[in-house]
Order: structure tokens, then sequence, then C-alpha cells
């Protein structure tokens, strides 16, 4: 990954408030060029409200936005230059072919006539849209409209890519590829994704934000966030299965526990992994060993740990505890 | 960048079977008309010949014409002007607009000038008929002038209130009642007795006032400004509109 010291997108302070409902709360972050940044949240989290600030289609209430160190609200045009945006909704024309539609978007992003072009099947081709470039939109499957838009936020090359559910409605090749090429966006542009889908987060992003109750409540970066997965139990099957104080002499381990005939979830100490001993152990006495696989946290686990944890501490060391437990 | 919207606002018009539709039915209508309006004139012919200072066809023919065409177009413009910025809102592609570099200011004048074109269009088909006595007679060219500018700046004034009242809502029918509703009362709004006497706010208020000492080929620059203002801050206020949008409430 090269990462740059420059940073694209600056968010400080940031608050956004309907009425008395506060959307977001005091949000603050940096995103420097040649990152993938995940958004990660339950639903009414504030991820729509932060994106729509980000691109300048809401004004924060109180905070400072800037785009490749421009702001947003000072300079709204020259600061959305930098910008490509993909709504949650795919904002298409229906009732435009693809090449209309997308010579429209080159236009609105000043991309003069002789290169408009060049950026049109650029961006078509990047999104794999070659095929359909005559026919309108309004026939296309939800899914090549989906990349219709994804076209669009990529045609100028913005700096700045912001999408918002980008793999929603597409078939799993395609997601593969949309991912693919959030990946090379990722290399010279910096990205933010915002998402449900949590593989996605593990598998295209370089930082993950977790936020809840519009405040971010977890700042990680994902290698950090794959070895806060990794648990500290093992789940064995034996065929001929031991007495439980048998396991519990193994170097390590904290408890055991009986699940199912000859099944067993061993907790144990994350610095001393048991595995090696267990086999060994297990040919030597006998017990015929059928299975044996550390137990993962998924995604999923750490995600709802964290945003259903009800007094939820900013701090973050607080929450890494509170997730590992 | 507001040519790009407006062409790009003219064409979605013309890819939807609406704009034909309504050029085709307010083309009929107003064909019928100018057809009874001709009847008309041919008939009181002998006895216009008799008269001293007798009207010509210009005012028994073309003034009428455009003073229906004014009542016809009062019901059409909300229909092309429903969808120009709440369409946008509902099926969500007015973000496009407001995340790419433009200003609102030049979205709402893209807009407007988009369906300016197209009232312009339908303005030229209406103005080929009047036009088309000239095969057989010749025609008071400033008074057609002064008509053709009164409908056009009336239209105008239709189609910018239309446009602020499509930044309210997202529902275009909504857009439409309320553009529709507005309009008919600034057209009738002197004509309840109180009211009826020249020099009060009320009556100067009234679109159909300004509108018909144009028509009858005076042409006084106030009712020119009068136009002028109506589309002036009936812009402001969509843009206000727009940005408020955006904004902390």
């Amino acid at each position: 990954m090269s990462v740059t010291d420059e940073i694209l997108v600056s968010v400080k302070g940031v608050s956004r408030f309907y009425g008395d409902l506060c959307a977001v709360n005091n949000l603050s972050f940096d995103i420097h060029r040649g990152e993938v940044l995940g958004l990660l949240g339950p639903n009414g989290a504030g991820k729509s409200t932060a994106i729509q600030m980000i691109t300048g289609n809401l004004a924060p209430s109180f905070g400072q936005i800037t785009i490749n160190g421009i702001d947003i609200l000072d300079r709204p045009k020259k600061a959305k230059q930098y910008l490509g945006y993909l709504p949650e909704h795919p904002p298409v024309y229906k009732e435009f072919t693809v090449d209309e539609y997308l010579n429209f978007c080159a236009k609105l992003h000043h991309i003069k006539h002789g290169e408009r072009q060049e950026a049109i099947n650029i961006a078509k081709q990047r999104c794999n849209l070659n095929e359909v470039g005559k026919r309108l939109i309004g026939n296309l499957s939800k899914g090549f409209q989906q990349r219709v838009g994804i076209a669009q936020a990529i045609i100028h090359s913005p700096p700045v890519v912001i999408l918002d559910e980008p793999t929603v409605g597409l078939d799993p090749i395609q997601i593969r590829e949309i991912r693919s090429l959030i990946r090379e966006l990722g290399k010279e542009h910096c990205v933010i994704l915002s998402t449900h889908i949590l593989p996605e987060v593990t598998t295209t992003c370089d930082k993950v934000f977790i936020i809840n109750r519009g405040s971010i409540v977890l700042t990680e970066t994902t290698e950090d966030l794959q070895k806060r997965m990794q648990s500290s139990s093992l789940f064995v099957g034996f065929n001929q299965a031991p007495e439980v104080k048998e396991l519990h002499k193994f170097a390590g381990v904290d408890s055991v526990e009986m699940k199912k005939d000859g099944y067993f979830r061993i907790h144990h100490n994350p610095d001393i992994d048991p595995s090696e001993k267990i086999v060994l152990k297990s040919v030597e006495q006998g017990w015929r060993l059928i299975e044996i696989r550390p137990e993962q946290l998924s995604l999923e686990d750490v995600f709802v740990d964290i945003t259903t944890e009800e007094h939820n501490p900013v701090n973050n060391d607080n929450v890494a505890e509170v997730a590992i437990s | 960048m507001i040519i790009t919207i407006a062409t790009r606002e003219l064409r979605s018009l013309f890819l939807s079977p609406l704009a034909w539709s309504i050029l085709a039915v307010v083309q009929f209508l107003m064909g019928y008309l100018f057809l009874g309006q001709l009847d008309l004139f041919l008939q009181i012919q002998s006895r216009l010949v008799a008269m001293n200072e007798a009207p010509g066809i210009t005012e028994i023919v073309v003034t009428p014409i455009f003073a229906n065409a004014a009542m016809i177009l009062l019901l059409v413009i909300p229909l092309l002007t429903m969808r120009l910025i709440s369409e946008e809102k509902r099926t969500q592609t007015l973000t496009l607009l407001l995340s790419a570099p433009v200003s609102i200011t030049e979205i709402v004048l893209g807009k407007f000038i988009g369906i300016m074109f197209f009232i312009l269009i339908m303005l030229l088909l209406i103005a080929l008929m009047p036009l088309s006595l000239l095969a057989g007679g010749t025609l008071d060219y400033g008074m057609v002038a002064s008509a053709f500018l009164a409908l056009l700046l009336l239209l105008a004034s239709f189609a910018s209130a239309g446009l602020f009242m499509s930044t309210i809502t997202n529902q275009p029918t909504i857009a439409a009642i309320s553009t529709f509703g507005l309009l008919l009362l600034l057209w009738v709004i002197d004509w309840s007795a109180d009211f009826a006497e020249a020099g009060t706010v009320i009556s100067y208020l009234s679109l159909l006032n300004h509108y018909r000492p144009l028509l009858e080929g005076i042409f006084k620059s106030s009712d020119v400004i009068y136009y002028l203002l109506f589309i002036i801050t009936f812009l402001t206020l969509s843009i206000r509109r727009l940005n408020a949008d955006r904004l902390q409430y």
C-alpha cells in the first residue's frame, strides 16, 4: 500500500443535528492518499449523514470539512472537483443511454471536449460497461445501473472517491470485480466505502471506522481488526473422548466446555496455543482426534459487541477489551 | 455549465412522451381557436369595410389568439414545470448535480433555461398560425411582436413560479397543483369588485393586468419590469429553497 502523508479528506469536529436529534456527533478523522476507508455501522448510525456532509450535499452544524485542503463550505465548487460520489441509489437518468449519461456527467465535471471521449471509454472499461453503451439505462438490470453509477463517480478520476454501498444488487462475480476495482482505485486515490457487508471491509479496506449513534466507536486498520477476530478458543472433537480434567492439564488452558458427545471447546491463554500438544497427546493416548480448529470471531461478532455496548466509551482501548472478552 | 444542464433538461423532456403530447394538444386547441377566429373575421369582413377606423385582422384574429393561448398555457405550464426539481429529488438524481462542481444558482438557471427553450419552441409553433395570414394579407408587425413578447414574458413568469413550486416538494403532482393554484390566483386576484379599481396593490399584482396592455400593442416598460421582477423573485426563491435543504434548521 502506498499510503502517503498527503491528507485528502480532513474532517474536524463535525456534528449535524436534525432538529433535536444529533445524527453525527463530533466526528473527526483524516484520510490519506492511497487509503481505502471502510465505514461500518448499523442502520441509522449516521453513516449516510456523514457521507452527505463530506460530499457537500448537507452542511454540517458544526465543524469543518476539507477536501484536498479546500473547505467544502467556503469554496464548494472547487472542493467538489476532487470528489466522485456514488450515493445509495445510483443517480442515473433512466431515459438516457449509458453513453449519453456519461457524456453529461463528464461535462458536469468540466472535462474538456477533446478528453471527454477518452474519459468515458476508460470509465466504461473499468466498470465493464462496454457492451451496454448504447442501451437505455432504464432497461438495464440493477447491477448494471449500479456500475453506471460507479462509472459516473470515477469518470473525472477524482482524488477522493466516495461509494455508499457500492455492491448492493450485484451478483457475486460482479461484486468481486467491483472490489478489485475499489482496491485499484485505492492505490492512487483515496476511497471511502460505506457498507453493511462486513467481509467486504476485510477484503477491500485498509482502515475501518465503526460508527454508532453518530460517533466513531472504533478506528482500526484491517490487520488489527483481523487480529482482534482471532479468538482464544479451540474446538476439538474425539472419537474416544478423554475426561474433561485430562484436557485441563495442558499448559495455557483456562477452561473447558463440554459440548455434545466427544466435542469440547477449550479456552486458552492467547499467548499459548495448546493445539500441537493436544494432537500429540491424542495420538499417544488413543483419543482418536477427529477435529481440531481454532475458533475465529467473525467480524459480525466484533461489530455486534461494539455497537450493542450500551455505555460505549469513545475511548478505543476500553472498547477493545470489551470486544475481545 | 448552465447550458449543459439546460440541454439535458430539454433532451429529457423530448425523450418522454409528455413534451410531445403537450405540444400536440396545445397545437390542436390553438388551431381550432384560430380557425374559429378566422371564421369570425370572414363573416364580418364586409361590414368592416364600411366602417371608419375599422379594426384590422391583427386585432380580430391575432390578439384573441394570444389571449386564449395564455389561458390554455396557464393550465399546461404547471404540467411541464412540475417535474423539474421534484422528480430529481424523488429519483435522487439531484445528488448528482449537488455533488458535481456546479453551484445551486447554475442548477436553477440551467433548469429554467431548459424549460424556456421548450416554451420558445411551443410559442414559435403557435406564432406560425397568425403568421400564416401573411399569405393572404398584411399584419401589424408591431402588434404581433408586442403580443409575442407579452406571451413570452408571461410564460417565463409561469415557468419560474412552477420551478419554485417544484423545489418545495418531492411529488410532481403536488408541484403542479400548487403552481396552478398560485398562477390562477394571481390571474383572478383583482376580479373581486373591491379591488377592481386600477392603482391598488392587488390590481398591480395581477398577472392579467400587465398582460392585456402589451397584448393590445401598448408597450409600457413598467409591465415588462413587473414580469422580470416576478421571474427574478421566483428564481431567487428557488435557489434559496434548494440551499436551505442543505443547511441547518
